[in-house]
């Protein structure tokens, strides 16, 4: 089944559900015909609540990116710190390899 | 568990363009992280002006030719049609799927192999969304749009993976072949379309959360454009899986 179809279907069954309520008057009249509008609103709240949550736990690897950089941007302060940080031995140890068997890996 | 480790063979399809500085690092990294592995790389390059071919022919020279392939095309011709070329060429019975430029760490790879052998899943996508994976180099805007594009394929789609625009990936040949038969999307929505369809087929798909440092050599490309294609991509999967 194709899944605009599933997705009309759950929009269907609710609309539905919100006729029923109009025909039968369980609840009052004019709070039924608010319910669409409440539904729209609180799918947007919900949308934008997911995006408000995954914006603040948003995973992030600085320590990642700073081994890359290290190494393959900022060759003035892999010189300078060097002796200070430790580095990604992975992408240094590969280059010396490298370089030892005549294959271009750049300058740095 | 063991047997099955020494008879399965990994194809790792890397295209390229214009990646003279990385690819020797991503490969030397490939064989330094997969020791005891039987694999191969599959380079598809089109044609970079830069010499990366010159780079891959160099590394033939060191690790041999049956274990790194190059497998070239004249021109530019796209991602999917890139993994299709590579997939011609494979002989492995599963097909990892990475980028050139680094974001992609090849120390992640033996947890993908791992992971499909504890679960026998058919794909294994890295995803960036969970704890243990990341991302670096994005700016608010990035992170936003990223955010919003993600909550709204997963109340559309209901796709059953947390990342689906990434492209780090294991799949087992058969299931990529089968699949990426039937995809025709460019770009970002190739991949979402990739796990989309694979999991509407009904194939287990599993996650290994991954880093991904962005585009070391480039600046990040994500204009009102892709935002376009992206809502394009999304309409068309919800009316045709």
């Amino acid at each position: 089944m194709k899944h605009i179809v599933k997705i009309m279907a759950v929009v269907v069954a609710i609309s539905a559900f919100w006729v029923g309520l109009l025909q039968t008057s369980i609840v009052s009249q004019d709070y039924t015909w608010l319910l669409p509008i409440y539904f729209i609103v609180s799918l947007g709240c919900y949308g934008l609540l997911m995006v408000g949550i995954g914006l603040m736990q948003f995973p992030t690897c600085p320590q990642e990116a700073l081994l890359l950089q290290q190494v393959l941007y900022l060759r003035f302060y892999y010189n300078l710190l060097l002796y200070v940080i430790v580095l990604d031995e992975d992408i240094l140890e590969a280059k010396d390899f490298l370089k030892q068997r005549d294959v271009d890996v750049g300058s740095d | 568990m063991e047997g099955e480790e020494k008879k399965n063979k990994y194809s790792i399809i890397i295209p390229t363009y214009n990646e003279r500085l990385n690819i020797a690092l991503v490969v030397y990294l490939v064989f330094k992280h997969l020791p005891d592995v039987d694999f191969e790389i599959i380079i598809v390059d089109d044609g970079s002006p830069d010499g990366t071919q010159d780079i891959v022919k160099q590394l033939q020279q060191v690790y041999g030719e049956d274990r790194i392939l190059l497998r070239a095309r004249p021109k530019k011709l796209g991602l999917g049609t890139a993994y299709i070329h590579g997939l011609k060429h494979a002989s492995g019975n599963f097909v990892v799927i990475m980028d050139a430029d680094l974001s992609h760490h090849p120390k992640y790879l033996p947890s993908f192999i791992k992971k499909q052998m504890e679960t026998g899943a058919s794909i294994v996508t890295g995803t960036r969304y969970v704890k243990g994976g990341g991302v670096h180099g994005w700016n608010l805007m990035r992170k936003l749009t990223s955010r919003g594009a993600n909550v709204l394929a997963h109340t559309l789609l209901w796709p059953g993976v947390s990342d689906l625009t990434g492209s780090f990936r294991l799949y087992r040949k058969s299931v990529l072949e089968d699949v990426i038969s039937s995809c025709v999307s460019k770009g970002y929505v190739f991949q979402m379309e990739m796990i989309v369809r694979a999991s509407r087929k009904g194939y287990l798909i599993k996650e290994v959360p991954i880093t991904f440092v962005d585009r070391v050599y480039g600046s990040s490309k994500l204009g009102g454009s892709e935002i376009v294609e992206y809502l394009k991509g999304l309409v068309y999967l919800l009316v045709t899986t």
